[in-house]
């Protein structure tokens, strides 16, 4: 085997993939070959490094240089430049967004600095495609250890004491669910994972798909094992081609080598995955919806109880887990539950995957360990606000969660906290929002994205938050009552109280934290039919005024409408019945004469 | 390929795929290890940098020594070239000059095994290096 003194990482994680990644990774060969390096240097796809926006990013080792944003035409100079004469390609480097300064190593980087990967720890380090470097890193240890030395109630109460909770959105604790499985008895068990991530711009059970596969099917393996299930069923939204293609790749490797199929380690425990596919639903996400639709029936939730532990898949015992929480499972086998019990907070273990996004400098993919503050995630991973502006509200939580503000900024991110702020964790969302923002947009964003997902099997939900949606467009047209704010959050509350399923019992929520935490703002729209953000286009109005105005003519020659009329040298008008407020006049003015009211 | 049979074959197989991505590995916590860095300007490359650097890290690697050798531009001091700048965990870096392999040789055993001092240090004030090259 040749001995590779240096690794190049491309990110091929979809992001960067559809950002030529693939051809750098192609023309990176070719030139190295040219230089004859082809027994020195390594290139390597591996999964997404979280700094997606930033992509394609490809990390040097062992200097660590991290490039950004890099081309196919930039393979020439990284290999001439970088490989041979040890310089960096500095024009590819980082810019710190604060200090304009260039940062060549990863770990320098604020976005870098205050994460700690445990889920995504082989994500942008090791390739997915490649079984051996899954095996190099301690992949499939945990489940030989668990099949050899461990009982199933040994390897629960490992589960148990590290405190892991369901990544999935509810926090379920992951053991425990684990145990009531195991204690059901019954001829055919089954282990579910839960890759149908349904949130608006949540991507963090993609990238751990894409990027370490088989700690998923490892876990998944160990799950089977404790609760007595043989058969593994995946279910992942048929929109995530690449994640499916390498599990698939993971799936035939890991049972080519025996590490799937019958007979496992030689311990006679037999196990294997399939894949299932979703269409993409948002309430195909919620358990028992999961199971129906996998079993060809509409995928429509039923009451709980029965718990899928108890009864799921064909009426059998079915313990349904999501990707994330799968991730974390080898690792806390192998560490041990006190080390993974010894980070976080006191209710909330280890670490959480967040899509940041949203007017943040630093959009990505992150990993920190509970108990980080909001701020820590925005200000120091982020790296602030875009542009300069004003921090305003960060969503957590999804459709499901609400909006924080300003004074939730230094509370922990745990379960506890976030639901006791009227929000959730939700599985990871996280988008952050400037003064530019108007939150009662906010709020229909999320709900108009309930109404069309709601899967219309009950009444509060289905005709509820069509109705939430109504009101709440009333108030952004600037027609809404003070009479309508009351029945805003009396529906709010009865739609939370009476649906059947996880998707109504939340879907108000975005409503009630935004009243709650905006109030200002809701009355504004109402009193004084103001929108404070300038967001709502029915309640501004494009104005001249006629001491600034010099009549030079150039709005009314923008205006695509023809809403401004008056004569060269003359102020001008706008007619605000005809004007659509597009803002075409306002940015053409030399004098500035339009205002914005 | 043989498939695992036991936790035992999974583990022996496991060692011997730990080269593969030891490299990424080391380069995660590189202050802890030992750093050496070789000169690979043209300057360096021409009086024999790129032997030296393979050198090393064949010699290291066969004794077990956790090293990270990687190549920079040019330090400044072309007289002296090959020049490779040595850091030990919690010290700071040392620049050798004219290293052959013999040099080499000396400066792991010597140096980077037991800490001594050996011929051949290039005397730096690294802050004035480093404003030297800002101005
Ligand atoms: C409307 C709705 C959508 C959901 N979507 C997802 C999802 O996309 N992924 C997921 O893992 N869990 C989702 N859940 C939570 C699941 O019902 C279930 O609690 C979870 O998969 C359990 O795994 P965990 O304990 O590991 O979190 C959703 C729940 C609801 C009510
Ligand atoms: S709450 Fe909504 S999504 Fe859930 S069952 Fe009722 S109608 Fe369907
Ligand atoms: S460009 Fe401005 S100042 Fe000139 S006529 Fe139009 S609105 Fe008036
Ligand atoms: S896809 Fe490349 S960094 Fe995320
Ligand atoms: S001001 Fe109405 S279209 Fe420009």
């Amino acid at each position: 085997m040749a001995k590779y003194k240096n690794h190049i990482l491309v990110c091929g994680g979809t992001g960067c993939r559809a950002s030529q990644g693939e051809e750098i990774v192609q023309n990176l060969g070719k030139v190295i070959e040219e230089n004859s390096l082809e027994n020195e240097v390594q290139v390597v796809r591996t999964g997404c490094f979280g700094f997606c926006e930033k992509g394609p990013v490809v990390k040097m080792v062992p200097d660590n240089t991290f490039y950004v944003q890099v081309t196919p035409e930039d393979a020439t100079e990284i290999v001439s430049e970088h490989l041979v004469k040890g310089r960096k390609v500095e024009r590819l480097l980082y810019t710190d967004p604060e200090t304009q300064e260039r940062v060549s190593e990863s770990k320098d980087m604020g976005f870098y600095k205050k994460q700690i990967r445990i889920a995504l720890r082989n994500c942008g380090f090791i390739n997915p495609e490649n079984i051996d470097e899954y095996i190099a890193r301690d992949g499939y240890a945990a489940l030989g250890k668990v099949l050899t030395e461990l009982t199933p109630e040994e390897a629960i109460k490992v589960i148990i004491d590290s405190g892991l909770r369901g990544r999935g959105g509810g926090g379920f604790p992951t053991g425990l669910k684990w145990d009531i499985t195991r204690k059901v008895e019954a001829e055919q068990k089954y282990v579910v994972c839960n890759a149908d991530e349904g949130d608006p711009g949540a991507f963090m059970d993609r990238s751990i798909l894409e990027g370490d596969p088989h700690a998923v099917l490892e876990a998944m393996a160990i799950n089977g094992y404790c609760t007595g299930a043989t058969k593994g069923l995946i279910y992942i939204r048929a929109e995530y081609p690449l994640a499916i293609s390498r599990l698939k790749i993971a799936i035939n490797q890991a049972r080519e080598y025996g590490l799937l199929g019958e007979d496992i380690f030689g311990t006679g425990f037999s196990f294997d995955v399939e894949l299932r596919y979703g269409a993409g639903a948002f309430v195909c996400g919620e358990e028992t919806s999961l199971i129906h639709s996998m079993e060809g029936l509409r995928g429509e939730p039923t009451v709980k109880p029965p718990f899928p532990s108890e009864s799921g898949y064909k009426g059998m015992p079915t313990n349904v887990n999501n990707v994330e929480t799968y991730a974390n499972i080898p690792v806390i086998i192998l560490e041990g539950a006190e080390w993974f019990s010894s980070i976080g907070t006191e209710k909330s273990k280890g670490t959480k995957v967040f899509a940041l996004a949203g007017k943040v400098n630093n959009v990505g993919l992150i990993e920190v360990p509970m108990g980080t503050t909001l701020r820590e995630v925005i200000f120091d991973i982020g790296g602030g606000i875009k542009d300069g502006k004003k921090f305003k509200a960060v969503q957590t939580g999804g459709p499901s969660g609400g909006c924080l503000t300003e004074k939730h900024l230094d509370i922990p991110i745990d379960y506890d906290n976030l639901l006791a702020c009227g929000s959730m964790m939700g599985s990871g969302g996280m988008i952050v929002m400037d003064e530019d923002d108007c939150m009662v947009s906010v709020a229909k964003f999320y709900l108009d994205f309930t109404v069309e997902e709601s899967c219309g099997k009950c009444a509060p939900c289905r005709i509820g938050n069509k109705r939430l949606y109504e009101m709440l467009d009333k108030l952004t047209e600037g027609k809404g009552t003070e009479e309508d704010l009351t029945l805003l959050r009396n529906l709010s509350n009865v739609i939370k109280d009476t649906s059947l399923c996880g998707l109504g019992q939340t879907s108000p929520n975005p409503v009630l934290s935004t009243m709650e935490n905006f109030a200002d703002e809701y009355e504004a729209h109402v009193r004084d039919g103001k929108c404070p953000a300038g967001q709502c286009k029915s309640l501004m109005q494009y104005v001249i005024e006629a001491e600034k105005c010099i009549g030079c003519t150039l709005c009314s020659r923008v205006c695509p409408v023809d809403a401004i009329t008056g004569d060269k040298k003359e102020p001008h008008l706008i007619s605000q019945e005809t004007c659509i407020k597009c803002g075409a006049c306002y940015e053409k003015c030399k004098f500035g004469a339009i205002s914005i009211q | 390929m043989s498939k695992v049979k036991s936790l035992a074959d999974l583990r022996k197989m496991r060692d011997e795929l730990q080269t593969k991505v030891s490299l990424r590995e080391k380069s995660d916590h590189p202050d802890k290890l030992v750093q050496v860095k070789v000169s690979m300007a043209t300057c360096g490359i021409a009086s024999g940098a790129k032997e030296v650097m393979n050198h090393m890290i064949e010699e290291m690697d066969r004794q077990a020594i956790d090293a990270i050798v990687t190549q920079t531009g040019c330090m400044g001091y072309c007289y002296a070239e090959p020049t490779i700048e040595v850091t030990l965990p919690n010290s700071a870096p040392v620049v050798f000059g004219h290293v052959d392999n013999k040099k080499a040789n000396e400066i792991i055993e010597k140096y980077i095994i037991r800490g001594e001092l050996v011929d051949g240090i290039i005397p730096v004030n690294y802050e004035t290096v480093k404003e030297n090259k800002n101005e």
